[in-house]
């Protein structure tokens, strides 16, 4: 069996699917985070079958790449139960997907999901009659706290063995006919059986100007297409307004009529969350709350970053003296173990006491719901370098990690805004990047330092967004933007996501930084280390860095952390100071920041981009990279 | 009275008149929940160029000036 989840964007599909399949799919309290469908197995009661996750979409009417995504797979793939999960608090609008789902006499269940939302906003919905009106069955959850999902799956149980089909609602009369008219013309043609959708469903598509469809259909067969047209002018004539206005105003209008009949309204609790956005998207108050939240997040990484940073650091090191004395400074052997070790040191004492503090304050930013109102806060700013508010989602996940940063332009309508962005986003200092800004600018030339890089990587990002929107000049759409409520995150949660993000650390990064560093005491012990050095010395002496940087340059395209680990290594010193100057230190940072992306992100840009962008975006980074940190050791 | 949603002050009370630009656009709208002859509540309206904030059914949705500027409505 398999069990497809359908939603709106941010009505907790993601959560109720990590419920089951354990934890993973990242969830987070904005629109549009699921950019692309993940299926897992459950078992339920004994019963085994597949969960699938897809993207929200608004509407079965695809706008951007993620909506055209669950579009494609609900028509596609071969469904046996479908739960369409509805915010609860926003029923009305959570309808219209339900209408067009119905149309597709797939099995069903409504999950109403929040109910608690919705009872706070003084909604109170009643299931049975709208389970009724609906003829499908309901079950209320609130997912984050697992309240309901046993009920739902049983349902979904239920209805999927007996596969029974949903039925469609009809419309105002004059509309009906008409669609019931275009139906009986597509019976007469293959149409159904070739887009796999019934026909009642592919009607109401063509009236409202749907452009897959209308193309795929368009290739073949014109004379179908001016029956289609006719129809439409039919419908402009009933209502005097352009057909797909006539479907969508329909279904508008049905949705509120099965709204204003199952819901009673009371009295909205009041809750502080309410007045939040009174300061937190405040014209004047709401940038500073917004500069005031990142001062305390750096800081917060910061601060649990060093506490562990240092004592860590000389734990590891301590043992390097006895392997020398015991193995002797130049076995082999000596130079495997020192690598072991300074791998592992780098993983432990480096990267994880900055990357988990991060990750979890990332994480808190992102399930609170605040990460929209950054959008709302920096649309005006973001329209200056020729993009809209929403691009700052992927600019905000780029502190993550540029990979699914990049994956997460797909929220964007317009190819060039997805292409701008994705080569700002790998600007924008990846977690392991910051570790560097930490580990290396913060620990060595202090915090402040470290505020100054951030600060500049933004001005860096924003000129470099201006110079690209010059060299494809094109108005982008604007935005249109949903600000979900704020939501209390829930502990478990957060504590899952870390784990989820930090389990691609420990299990990619880590054993490439160990490989990496006993790679890289083989070169030492047989002396090629030189060699490479030697390839990249036009560049370290360029930027004035000790020529043994050379090698960790490569190895930092693998895996952005292996500059800096492998630095200590290379230098063959535990305090860095004691062989960097700070302009040094400060050049090698500029420098690593931007340099072309990590062999991952390249791979993620092939996909979303395509090849010959991706090249742009690598020449394009390294060429800020070198004169940024040339300007950098001569000014700095 | 009927003006572009740009003109309107924060805290009025404003039905849908008409959306002006292409099919996309209207659709996007419709999507959210903002379709012609709904009535929505104007939160804040854009400062420095900045977006609009509307809440509709509800629900908050921020609004680029761009697509703010495309909806025509009337004021009470």
């Amino acid at each position: 069996m398999r069990i497809t989840l359908v939603g709106q964007p941010n009505c907790g599909k993601s959560t109720i699917f990590n419920h089951v399949a354990g934890y993973k799919a990242i969830t987070s309290n904005f629109p549009g985070k699921t950019v692309k469908y993940s299926i897992s197995k459950m078992t339920f009661q004994g019963m085994t079958s597949d969960i699938v996750d897809l993207p929200g979409s608004y509407s079965m009417t695809s706008f951007d790449l993620a909506e055209l995504e669950a579009r494609k797979y609900l028509l596609r793939e071969k469904i046996d139960v479908v739960i369409n999960v509805i915010d609860a608090s926003l029923l009305g609008r959570g309808l219209e997907l339900t209408l067009q789902l119905l149309e597709l006499n797939l099995p069903t269940v409504i999950c109403l999901n929040m109910i608690d939302e919705a009872e706070a906003k003084g909604i109170i919905i009643d299931t049975d009659k709208l389970s009724r009106l609906l003829g499908v069955p309901i079950v209320t959850t609130i997912a984050h706290k697992g309240w309901g999902l046993n009920k739902l799956f049983e349902t979904a149980f239920k209805v999927g063995q007996k596969s029974a089909k949903s039925e469609s609602l009809n419309f105002s009369k004059d509309v009906e006919q008409v669609i019931k008219d275009l139906s009986e013309d597509i019976k007469k043609t293959d149409y159904t059986e070739k887009f796999n959708v019934p026909h009642r469903f592919l009607a109401t598509k063509l009236l409202e100007n749907d452009q897959d469809f209308i193309d795929e259909i368009k290739k073949k067969d014109t004379e179908f297409i001016k029956t289609v047209q006719g129809y439409q002018h039919q419908l402009e004539q009933c209502r005097d307004r352009s057909s797909d206005e006539v479907v969508s105003s329909e279904r508008h209008h049905l949705s509120m009529q099965l709204y204003e009949s199952v819901v009673k309204l009371s009295k909205p609790k009041k809750e502080i969350r309410n007045y939040l956005d009174s300061v937190l998207m405040h014209p004047v108050f709401g940038y500073i709350s917004l500069v005031v939240i990142m001062y305390l997040f750096f800081n917060f990484v910061f601060y649990v970053g060093a506490i562990f940073e240092e004592p860590l650091l000389d734990f590891f090191y301590q043992f390097l003296p006895y392997a020398e004395e015991t193995l002797g400074a130049d076995s082999l052997l000596y130079h495997i173990v020192s690598g072991v070790v300074q791998g592992l040191a780098g993983g432990i004492a480096i990267v994880l006491p900055f990357l988990f503090p991060f990750l979890l304050g990332l994480a808190f930013l992102e399930d609170t719901g605040y990460l929209p109102r950054v959008a709302y806060l920096m649309d005006t700013f973001l329209h200056r370098i020729g993009l809209h508010g929403k691009a700052i989602i992927p600019l905000i996940l780029g502190y993550g990690c540029t990979v699914p940063a990049v994956m997460a332009t797909r929220i964007l309508e317009s190819e060039r805004d997805r292409f701008i962005t994705s080569v700002l986003t790998t600007m924008i200092p990846c977690a392991a990047r910051i570790t560097i800004i930490f580990g290396l600018v913060a620990f060595y030339l202090g915090p402040k330092a470290a505020i100054f890089v951030f600060v500049f990587n933004i001005i860096v990002v924003a000129i470099a967004g201006k110079i690209l929107s010059n060299i494809m000049p094109e108005i982008t759409p604007g935005m249109i933007l949903e600000i979900p409520a704020y939501h209390v995150p829930s502990i478990k949660i957060l504590l899952s996501k870390v784990w989820l993000r930090m389990k691609e650390f420990i299990v990619i990064a880590w054993p490439l930084l160990i490989i990496g560093s006993v790679v890289l005491s083989l070169l030492k012990h047989w002396n090629l280390e030189g060699f490479i050095n030697q390839l990249i010395s036009p560049v370290t002496l360029l930027l004035g860095l000790p020529v043994a940087v050379g090698v960790t340059l490569i190895f930092g395209v693998l895996r952005k952390e292996l500059s800096m680990v492998m630095l200590v290594q290379a230098l063959g010193v535990a305090n860095i100071s004691t062989v960097m100057s700070s302009t040094q230190i400060m050049t090698f940072t500029i420098f690593v920041l931007f340099y072309v992306p990590c062999v991952a992100t390249i791979a993620v840009l092939i996909k979303e981009i395509g090849s010959k962008r991706t090249l742009f975006a690598i020449i394009f980074t390294f060429l800020i990279a070198i004169i940024l940190a040339t300007i950098t050791r001569f000014v700095y | 009275m009927i003006v572009s949603l740009t003109d309107v002050k924060s805290g009025s009370k404003v039905r849908v008149a008409r959306i002006k630009g292409g099919l996309g656009i209207r659709q996007r709208l419709n999507c959210l929940g903002i379709h012609s002859g709904d009535v929505m509540l104007l939160q804040k309206s854009g400062f420095m160029r900045g977006p609009v904030l509307v809440n509709i059914h509800g629900n908050q949705v921020a609004l680029g000036r761009g697509i703010a500027t495309k909806i025509l409505v009337e004021v009470d």
